[in-house]
């Protein structure tokens, strides 16, 4: 894996996913291991972030990476017009990987087809976001013993929630069978159940949240935006239909887990989060591991 | 009319090709996505010329050009049915049909307004991952770009 980008999560093969997910395990055993002490990892984000930004930088720290880089477009160059092309031009002369999250979808692609060095996509537009995808797939992993032949359920905004996209992809590679729970309007893109058709797997369309509790060993919530709705009228006529409580947990399976990429606002209540069944903050730590094996694998040295 | 097409059909030229079957009215996409705009050669064209085939067609003569199969086939988007005639010392030398590419480069914009190609100056390029329906994936948003919404850079 050595100088290779990752930008879409399709970009690795099946024997890759897994091979991160066991370098990540031994991470979590063992953090601080200061393999990278030589390094400098490039972190940039032309839209904030909070769990990324900082998870991939406290991973390249406990590394022993120095960080450089900016948190906020506003602050650079970019603001005075500089093309993001001409930004990672520059950028790669300065550091050995680039991290980098963008508001429009494909900027990873492009920025990877114009760096010297290796780019990681930490998220792009509505695009791919294949690091959360990892951290995703080592938590299903860590849950259930195993990635093969599970039944996935994806609640709320399908549309436009990129981590929603990355996974379905990453999924297809281990049988899975696909529960999509969403509105009419944020129904899963055509270009992801193209994905599932062409691996011959299943998926099932449900509007009610209460239709998967049975059946689902991953329950994956995400946030309904009040901004992907043209008519308010519409976003109040379904933003609590897909709020997961405590009493909607009877009779699920009792392997069952809940992931969320995180912020959650409204759409796990709180009273969940001291059920067996919430994982999502572990999930969020796991972030550093995954994002530690990521720089690892890709820098050459794990 | 009619005689006027009668002409134009028999008029023949001594080198170059001529790109017949195209649909009615896509002919000025076929000169542009093909850049005969700014071919120094005689460019000939017609358009709604009475068909058998097609009821209506357009056909382009172009003189001492001739195109590879890389040139053909970017017009498969609106020209499927087209073909290219190469034409030396007035005979017929060569008959080529359009085939669908696999990938299209620089030619259609993608449809999604938040695709980094329509905000900094990156050339489109898209895998056509349904060839009969013409679903076009961008190499870049891994959007789909449906045949209905092609439009033309």
């Amino acid at each position: 894996m050595k100088g290779k980008n990752l930008v879409s999560i399709t970009d690795f093969s099946k024997d890759e996913y897994l091979r991160i997910l066991n370098i990540a395990a031994d991470f979590e055993k063992n953090p601080n291991q200061k393999l990278l002490n030589d390094h400098v990892v490039a972190s940039l984000f032309f839209e904030p972030s909070t769990r990324t930004r900082l998870s991939f930088e406290t991973a390249a720290n406990r590394l022993g990476a120095r960080v450089v880089g900016f948190s906020d477009s506003g602050s650079t160059s970019v603001k005075k017009g500089e093309s993001l092309k001409d930004t990672i031009i520059m950028v790669s002369g300065y550091a050995d990987i680039i991290v980098m999250r963008h508001p429009r979808e494909g900027a990873a692609r492009w920025a990877s087809e114009v760096s010297s060095v290796p780019v990681i996509n930490a998220g792009d537009g509505a695009n791919q976001h294949p690091s959360q995808c990892l951290l995703d797939m080592y938590s299903i992993l860590q849950t259930q013993g195993t990635l093969d032949n599970l039944n996935i359920a994806f609640i709320g905004d399908l549309k436009y929630g990129r981590t929603v996209h990355s996974l379905v992809q990453a999924m297809c590679n281990f049988n899975a069978t696909f529960h999509l729970v969403s509105p009419e309007q944020l129904k899963l893109p055509s270009s992801s159940k193209m994905h599932i058709k062409n691996n011959k797997l299943e998926y099932h369309q449900y509007t009610e949240l209460a239709d998967i509790m049975p059946i689902a060993d991953i329950v994956y919530m995400t946030r309904i935006q009040q901004e992907r709705f043209s008519d308010p009228l519409e976003y109040e006529k379904v933003k609590n239909s897909y709020v997961l409580t405590k009493s909607m947990l009877e009779g699920c399976k009792p392997n069952m887990k809940i992931l969320h990429p995180l912020p959650r606002i409204n759409e796990i209540s709180e009273d969940v989060d001291e059920t067996p069944q919430a994982f999502y903050f572990k999930q969020a730590e796991n972030g550093v591991y995954v994002r530690q094996a990521l720089l690892a694998a890709i820098a050459g040295v794990k | 009319m009619n005689k006027d097409q009668r002409h134009l059909n028999v008029t023949a030229i001594e080198n170059g090709t001529v790109i017949d079957h195209i649909p009615a009215n896509n002919v000025f996409k076929v000169l542009h996505i093909l850049n005969l705009e700014n071919n120094k050669n005689q460019v000939l064209f017609g358009d709604n010329l009475d068909s058998r085939k097609y009821g209506k067609k357009g056909i382009i003569k172009v003189s001492n050009t001739y195109f590879d199969a890389n040139e053909i086939n970017k017009i498969a988007l609106v020209a499927p049915t087209a073909t290219f005639i190469g034409i030396k010392n007035f005979e017929v030398v060569s008959k080529k049909q359009v085939e669908v590419p696999d990938q299209i480069k620089s030619i259609v914009k993608c449809f999604n307004p938040n695709c980094i190609t329509n905000v900094e100056n990156v050339p489109s390029l898209f895998t056509v991952v349904d060839k009969e329906q013409m679903k076009l994936l961008c190499h870049y948003c891994e959007k789909i770009t449906v045949k209905n919404n092609i439009i033309f850079v």
